[in-house]
């Protein structure tokens, strides 16, 4: 009964001075709002990069040329020109654990069909690469190891290369484009796959075979970068050491300190990043919880020059039977009120953003029930906080005196 | 006269210090209000009539002597019961007014009984409207202070000080700031309240005022020096009636 009519009295004040109220509320709102696109950004980006490496295969490994660079200072880090096809055939012939594995080489180049052109990545691969990383055709054909061999002019197309140069849901199968000039056979299109964790679109992509691009089209020898799978995933880890054997052995190296290349497992690659963008999401967190501090500060200020401003009000009330604490929880009620309600406009507000900048930047959000709960837990917290202060000063007047302010 | 004072002091001193200035408002002050009494606290400005009035309201200590307030020893009571007091026992009109702002008259009326717990918010809507009535303003219970003039104002605030049903209703200066119209007007209604059975302290200035209440207490330099019963007490209602038509200025 009593802490209804207070709350009757803190709902009361605060509606008559609108602008007031909107005004305190604002930092909170943009606190509010923050902490829940940061952390749906945060969350988003995450657990997107979680999902994407895991679709990549568990037991995926990657080879790069290069030094490992965790040194730091190592010079001769990513002269990259260093391995070969004959590498790939080794580590495919001599490490038991391995399921599959593909070279790569990658490149970019304008292509042309009819009048439209479009840039995009080129890949060289073979046809392991498809088991590797789980990736299907469902509109044609993968092209087949003779073809690879023979250097065939054919290609897999992803479907952003379909829509730009044939126009969406255009059929490409059996149509010729031009890669640099050099005419290829469309034979497949790709499963389409979207965005991946790093906003890049896996769609804008053309397929070959390897050594099409390798030879016609870079006319190297060297190999971008090997990827492979292991039997299961209890045996990465011996994969590794098997292919970091081999490859010694064939790059007559002694010490693996000075081993010029990288072997990267999925795991590996998927815990850096979760732990990345976790680290991420924490400082991202707490850059919006200081601004909902800040806030509480802005809710802080314009309560204790509303409270100098109610002086009479507050002796008012006291001469007409108010007791501290009923000053004090009034104040306080105003206080967790206008965070609340701050809150739950910066709610509405943060998932609004956040759903923008989804949009727009094409960054994968997730909003978690926890994330909503700690913007509304710290703004209370906030409120109660920073309201405390002024509240207290209020009921700390002397009601004769309070009366006499002026 | 009825033989139960509502207010009680004896030898009541206030002293305020300032550094080194020690101002002494009230030397011994012993007074006795009973039952339905009307009273006019009066005297010269600085005579210690603000000061009595704080003290009597339990808005103020005094620095020594005693208060018994409807029989409680104020003195033995604590901040939180002194505000109990101040709730349920007294009534207070201000010379200006103290409305809370942008808040309409009704609300302001219903104010004291959002500090009563005894009080839910039907009766408290009733008594509300029941005390603006008895100060002839109901149909103004929407308006805001602004819209109000200072008369009206203060007959809210007198709803306001009457509502929770007090055993006493006490006005430092409540005409003050009204001219003679409006200051009959506010009279008027303390003499109806009177009527109905309301102890009344207000303090005045003005000897034409003092003489719609009762009794006349004087003050000077902080103690009573003269303290007589009104022989026949002017009537509002009648005064009002001879005054000239009220004016209209555009
Ligand atoms: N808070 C205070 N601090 C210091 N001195 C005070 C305070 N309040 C009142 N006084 C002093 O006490 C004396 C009595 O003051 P009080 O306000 O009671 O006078 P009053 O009779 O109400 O005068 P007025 O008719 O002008 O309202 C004065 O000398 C005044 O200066
Ligand atoms: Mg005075």
């Amino acid at each position: 009964m009593r802490f209804s009519n207070l709350i009757k009295i803190a709902y009361r004040s605060l509606m008559k001075n609108k602008l007031r109220t909107i005004l305190t509320m604002i930092g909170i709102i943009i606190g509010v709002a923050s902490i829940v696109t940061m952390m749906g950004i945060g969350e988003g980006s995450s657990s997107s990069i979680k999902s994407s490496f895991s679709s990549l295969g568990v037991n995926a490994i990657m080879i790069m040329p290069g030094a490992q660079n965790n040194g730091g200072v190592r010079s001769d880090a990513g002269t990259g020109q260093n391995m070969t096809v004959e590498d790939a055939d080794a580590i495919r012939e001599f490490c038991p654990d391995i399921s599959a594995l593909s070279p790569i080489v990658r490149t970019s180049a304008q292509t042309v069909y009819g009048s439209q052109n479009w840039h995009t990545s080129i890949f060289g691969v073979n046809t392991e690469y498809f088991t590797v990383r789980n990736l299907k055709i469902p509109k044609g054909t993968c092209f087949t190891m003779a073809e690879n061999k023979s250097s065939a002019k054919v290609c897999i197309i992803g479907e952003t290369v379909v829509t730009n140069l044939f126009g969406a849901g255009a059929n490409a199968l059996g149509q010729t484009i031009r890669i640099n000039k050099i005419p290829f056979r469309v034979i497949g299109i790709l499963e389409k796959k979207g965005q991946n964790s790093f906003g890049q679109d896996q769609d804008d992509v053309i397929l070959g075979p390897f050594y099409t691009v390798q030879k016609r089209m870079l006319g190297t020898t060297n190999v971008g970068q090997i990827i492979a799978s292991s039997t299961n995933e209890k045996v990465t880890n011996k994969a590794v050491d098997e292919i970091t054997e081999i490859l010694m052995q064939r790059h007559k190296i002694l010490d693996p300190e000075d081993a010029d290349f990288t072997i990267r497992t999925q795991s590996e690659i998927s815990n850096i990043f979760g732990s990345i963008s976790t680290v991420l999401g924490v400082l991202l967190t707490i850059m919006a919880f200081i601004s909902l501090i800040v806030g509480g500060i802005g809710i802080m200020n314009i309560m204790l020059v509303s409270i100098t401003e109610r002086t009479r009000e507050i002796g008012l009330r006291m001469a007409i039977g108010a007791k501290g604490k009923d000053i004090l929880l009034q104040f306080l009620i105003e206080a967790v009120f206008l965070s609340l309600i701050g809150g739950f406009i910066g709610l509405g507000l943060g998932v609004l953003f956040s759903n923008l900048v989804g949009l727009f930047a094409g960054w994968p959000i997730i909003i978690t029930t926890n994330s909503v709960i700690f913007a509304f837990g710290s703004a209370t917290f906030i409120g109660i906080i920073f309201g405390y202060l002024p509240a207290r000063k209020a009921a700390h007047m002397r009601p004769i005196e309070a009366l006499r302010y002026e | 006269m009825n033989d139960k004072p509502v207010i009680e002091t004896r030898d009541l001193t206030k002293t305020y210090t300032m550094g080194d200035i020690v101002v002494k408002a009230l030397r011994g002050t012993s007074l006795k209000i009973y039952e339905n009494e009307f009273v006019a606290i009066m005297g010269p400005s600085g005579s210690g009539k603000s000061t009595i009035m704080n003290i009597l309201g339990c808005l103020d200590v005094a620095t020594s002597g005693d208060y018994f307030l409807d029989g409680i020893d104020v003195k033995k009571n604590t901040a939180n019961q002194l505000a109990d007091l101040r709730n349920q026992k007294i009534g207070f009109v201000f010379q200006a007014y103290n409305l809370l702002p942008r808040t309409p008259a009704i609300e302001n009326v219903e104010l004291p009984m959002l500090y009563n717990p005894n009080i839910n918010a039907k009766e408290r809507r009733e008594r509300a409207l029941e005390a603006l009535r008895s100060v002839g303003l109901l149909e103004r219970a929407a308006s805001m202070p602004n819209q109000l003039s200072g008369g009206q104002q203060q007959r809210v605030a007198i709803a306001r000080a009457i509502v929770n049903d007090p055993v006493l209703i006490l006005a430092d200066e409540p005409t003050g700031n009204l001219d003679t119209r409006t200051s009959f007007e506010v009279m008027e209604i303390f003499q109806k309240m009177n009527a109905l059975g309301k102890t009344i302290a207000l303090v005045t200035h003005e000897p034409d005022i003092a003489e719609f209440t009762k009794r006349n207490v004087h003050f000077r330099d902080g103690s009573i020096f003269k303290d007589e019963m009104v022989a026949n007490p002017r009537n509002a209602t009648e005064e009002l009636k001879k005054l000239p038509p009220k004016e209209i200025t555009i």
